[in-house]
């Protein structure tokens, strides 16, 4: 608690709108709290995160996005905890683009320091990362950051909007503060047995003095943090209500969609759309520069209008092929050079000294597409030279800042308006498709315009996980510690992102994406070397779930299942034994062990063969092991069962946590089963599920999850559970059948039944 | 054209060949039924034509001959929800919830057809509906429970 009062403090409030608003600040300057312009008549702000009306009815503001991970939820809870209020009455709103809403966690987790790293210059610069994230004033939901970012932001702005209320009822009946309690939503005397309602006290709360400092509940007595909670969004989302950014309906709305040239960001140098302008319900066609756009009565009539334009693209700025842009990333990984993100003790004098000796291998990783279920959309409308913008959306504050610098406007003429995401994994932290509407939208005269990507143009325009090469050496020395050298050449996701979002600076130090998963690990080797090399390459690459952890693990982990088999060593007992250091991976290690039956013998019957695979990555702050399990079948491999334990230090809410991970594990298997972008002519091969496609229910192993909290340090939930699951195939495939895959996805050399 | 709609007769003016899916989402405004592919691939778009599981995104308006039951329809007139819909709840299935019409329209057909499903015949009905957000366990455990609480009413 001390950080967080000495780095926390509210200010006194002033009346708006008949009621009550509180600042509520983080550092010494403020933001302006973005709620207080449009309160409706009886509600009162309490502060950035809270509002109650007169008839008591509490609504907590959501500054992130909800794209299935259940942060609506467990914000909510953060703070209907501290408030003292029913979680499930309260209702919910996404906040809009403000700064107040900046996510500091998510830059805090780019410090270039393992999560393992607790040593003060570690915490310095992840200290010095978040007030960076605050002068950009970030609001973005990635990095598995938003819990850890509003564990004490959201608890505090519960506690304070509970504190004035409590000093607005000491004001109302003459008595001290200190003698009085709060009771799911009202304030009362127990001395003298009276009470109110937080709906009668709100407007008397105007004026009141917020205490500098608020005491947070004991977690002892939490009721509904520590617990499982029934997600607030789950009854609109089996009702079809749930609003996503392609149910947004306006009058007099238009419908649209955009063709843009297949070979990314190349120019479009002609363009005939007379047969297209002739279809009935066609309202125009726009010349993108890069693309077109149909605009249409309907979204159907949009798409079939867009079929009939004959455009002439420009060519590629990057190689046309997937084998030339392969033969880029080898290039770079030959030439050498790059950073050397991890370099304990030596790792190339170990190697060469032990001549001959060595273990090696070379592992490729493919591009690959996010494949939301959500096609990209957005909705968007031009009012007296004002932008609005309806999306569902990873980063408002970066539409906001992206719509101001390409259409030359104040920030403060652009309003976001942040529906649910049908799937985000990292695809709609980008402004694309919300500039393309706002872009479209210019041209329809001030009618709102809703703007859909189809599935081709979805998967054909993604800012991809970018392709990998890494090469591996090793040796063992004779207590079987290996010596280990990983070199790996990638684009970089982070440097493509952020040259694409207009006022956002690169993280400083080395590049983490390109290494991250494996410099970063638990494993205690006196001689461990880890390069990282950019490539440099004109293809969007962005922030697919789990960003460089949704590769380089399966590189890592693969490589140390060859190490332990090469040396006669138990794959998960060599893994133990290297992980001493660290309690939390050793306790996550043990806990599949003992989940999965590992060491006792799978009976093969009905099929050809069984084998079990296990991986590790600590990933986001979270400590994960998995254990696969598959069958060698007539049909192919056949994915039976998943253990996975997971340590998250502190665990909110464990049945989402085990959803959380449960998705993970299948995002991470679907791309090791078969999914692989690929460049033809300098487009995108792949354009719908028939071509890349993910797991089935079919497909679908059994999971069990143990959610552990253990490690002393929070992490993130949405992208942990997705990096070891590639590996542990891949080991488990080995295991059940004798053959190394050292390419993904797996099915180039393999059948999955 | 009259289309049949969740019990009421509807007049669509559209093209005849327009997808039913586009009828239900920009013209008669029922959102709930979601776009995924078009392809029929994906099965977010599932709807019933008289009882019978299709993809809205696969099927147009001039061959649509029955009535289109949607998932805004499941729930009775007292606003009481479907034993899918209250499994979905109590198993706690959506994470973005953008495929979850689609999945509990498939998933409500099957039990229509099948009161007692095995996990065979579950993966049978259920594998042309994608999930990107890999809620397939739960979806089956939900469906087995959706079936415990049909039998039971």
């Amino acid at each position: 608690m001390g950080k967080l009062l000495r780095r926390t403090f509210l200010i006194g409030s002033a009346a708006v709108a008949g009621g009550v608003a509180v600042g509520f600040y983080m550092y010494q300057k403020p933001y302006p709290n973005p709620l207080t312009g449009d309160a409706a008549t009886g509600e009162s702000v309490l502060n950035p995160f809270v509002k109650i009306s007169a008839d008591s009815s509490v609504t907590i503001i959501v500054p992130r996005a909800e794209m299935g991970q259940g942060v609506v939820t467990t914000l909510a809870a953060l703070v209907a905890e501290e408030l003292d209020v029913e979680l499930a009455d309260v209702k919910t709103e996404f906040a809009p683009a403000a700064s107040v809403y900046y996510n500091r966690a998510m830059m805090e987790e780019g410090a270039p320091f393992p999560a393992f790293d607790n040593s003060f210059l570690a915490e310095m610069t992840r200290d010095i990362q978040g007030v960076v994230a605050k002068f950009l004033a970030l609001q973005a939901t990635g990095g598995s950051s938003s819990i850890i970012d509003a564990f004490d932001r959201m608890r505090t702005a519960g506690a304070a909007a509970r504190a004035i209320l409590i000093a607005a009822a000491a004001d109302k009946w003459q008595a001290a503060a200190a003698s009085l309690k709060t009771e799911n939503g009202k304030v009362v005397d127990p001395a003298l047995g009276r009470s109110a309602s937080y709906g009668e006290l709100v407007a008397a709360a105007a004026g009141q003095e917020v205490p500098e400092t608020v005491t947070l509940k004991d977690p002892a007595g939490w009721r509904y943090l520590g617990k499982s909670q029934p997600r607030l969004d789950m009854r609109d989302k089996v009702t079809g209500k749930a609003e996503f950014g392609v149910d947004v309906r306006l009058p007099d709305m238009l419908f649209a969609t955009v063709r843009m040239n297949p070979r990314q960001g190349a120019r479009m140098t002609a363009m005939d759309a007379s047969a297209a302008e002739k279809v009935p319900g066609v309202v125009k066609v726009i010349n993108l520069g890069t693309g077109y756009a149909v605009v249409a009565d309907n979204t159907w009539t949009a798409f079939k209008a867009a079929d009939l334009v004959t455009p002439e693209w420009d060519k590629a700025s990057y190689p046309e092929t997937t084998e030339a842009v392969f033969a880029e990333i080898d290039a770079a990984l030959k030439a050498g050079g790059g950073f050397n993100m991890r370099d304990d003790g030596d790792a190339p004098d170990a190697i060469a000294a032990a001549s001959g000796q060595a273990i090696s291998a070379r592992y490729t990783a493919p591009y690959l597409a996010h494949a939301t279920m959500e096609p990209m959309n957005a909705t968007a409308q031009w009012r007296d030279g004002k932008l609005t913008v309806w999306s569902g959306n990873q980063a408002p504050s970066s539409i906001v800042t992206q719509a101001a610098s390409v259409f030359d406007l104040w920030a403060s003429d652009v309003t976001v308006h942040s529906t649910y995401l049908g799937g985000g994994f990292g695809r709609r932290f980008e402004t694309d498709f919300s500039i393309l509407a706002a872009r479209v939208a210019k041209e329809t005269d001030g009618k709102p315009v809703q703007v859909t990507w189809t599935r081709e143009e979805d998967m054909r325009h993604d800012m991809y996980r970018p392709g990998a090469i890494c090469e591996a050496t090793a040796v063992v020395d004779g207590e079987g510690v290996p010596s280990v050298q990983l070199t790996t050449a990638s684009q970089s996701p982070i440097a493509s992102t952020f040259g694409r979002l207009a006022g956002m600076i690169n993280p400083p130090g080395n590049d983490r994406t390109i290494v991250d998963g494996l410099w970063d690990q638990p494993y205690a080797l006196a001689n461990y070397r880890v390069t990282g090399i950019p490539v440099d390459m004109d293809i969007p690459v962005g922030f697919w779930r789990a960003v460089g952890h949704s590769h380089n693990p399966f590189f890592h982990e693969s490589f140390m299942d060859e190490i332990a088999h090469a040396s006669g060593q138990d794959p998960l007992e060599m893994r133990l034994k290297l992980m001493q250091p660290y309690p939390a991976a050793v306790a996550c290690v043990q806990a599949v062990k003992d989940m999965s039956g590992w060491g006792t013998p799978l009976a093969a019957d009905g099929v050809k063969s069984r084998g079990r695979g296990v991986a590790f990555c600590l990933s986001f702050g979270t400590w994960v092991a998995q254990v696969v399990q598959v069958a060698d079948t007539d049909d192919g491999i056949r994915i039976e069962k998943v253990w996975c334990a997971a340590d998250f230090g502190t665990a909110l809410d464990p049945k989402n946590l085990e959803g959380q991970m449960m998705s993970g594990i299948i995002f991470g298997l679907s791309a090791a089963m078969g999914q692989e972008i690929t460049f033809a002519d300098g487009a995108v091969e792949q354009g719908n599920f028939d071509a890349y496609d993910a797991m089935r229910m079919n497909q679908t192993p059994d999971i069990q999850v143990r959610v552990l909290q253990a490690s002393g340090k929070m992490g993130g939930a949405g992208e942990p559970g997705t990096p070891p699951s590639l590996p542990a195939l891949a080991n488990a495939i080995f295991a059940a059948t004798g053959k190394r895959i050292r390419q993904l996805p797996l099915s180039k050399e393999i059948t999955f039944a | 054209m009259d289309i049949k709609i969740n019990g009421k007769t509807v007049a669509i003016e559209a093209d005849p060949e327009m997808p039913l899916l586009w009828a239900l989402r920009d013209i008669a405004g029922l959102t709930g039924t979601k776009f995924g592919c078009g392809i029929a691939m994906c099965g977010a778009c599932t709807v019933l034509i008289d009882g019978e599981p299709t993809r809205s995104c696969s099927i147009a308006l001039e061959d649509v001959s029955g009535e289109v039951t949607t998932v805004e329809a499941l729930q009775g007139d007292n606003g009481a929800l479907h034993a899918v819909q209250e499994a979905w709840i109590e198993q706690q299935v959506a994470q973005c919830g953008y495929c979850q019409s689609g999945q509990i329209m498939s998933a409500v057909a099957l039990l229509a057809s099948n009161p007692s499903p095995t996990d065979a015949d579950i993966d049978d009905a259920m594998s042309g509906n994608l999930c990107r957000c890999g809620t397939y366990p739960r979806i089956r455990a939900a469906i087995h429970m959706a079936a415990r609480k049909l039998a039971g009413a």
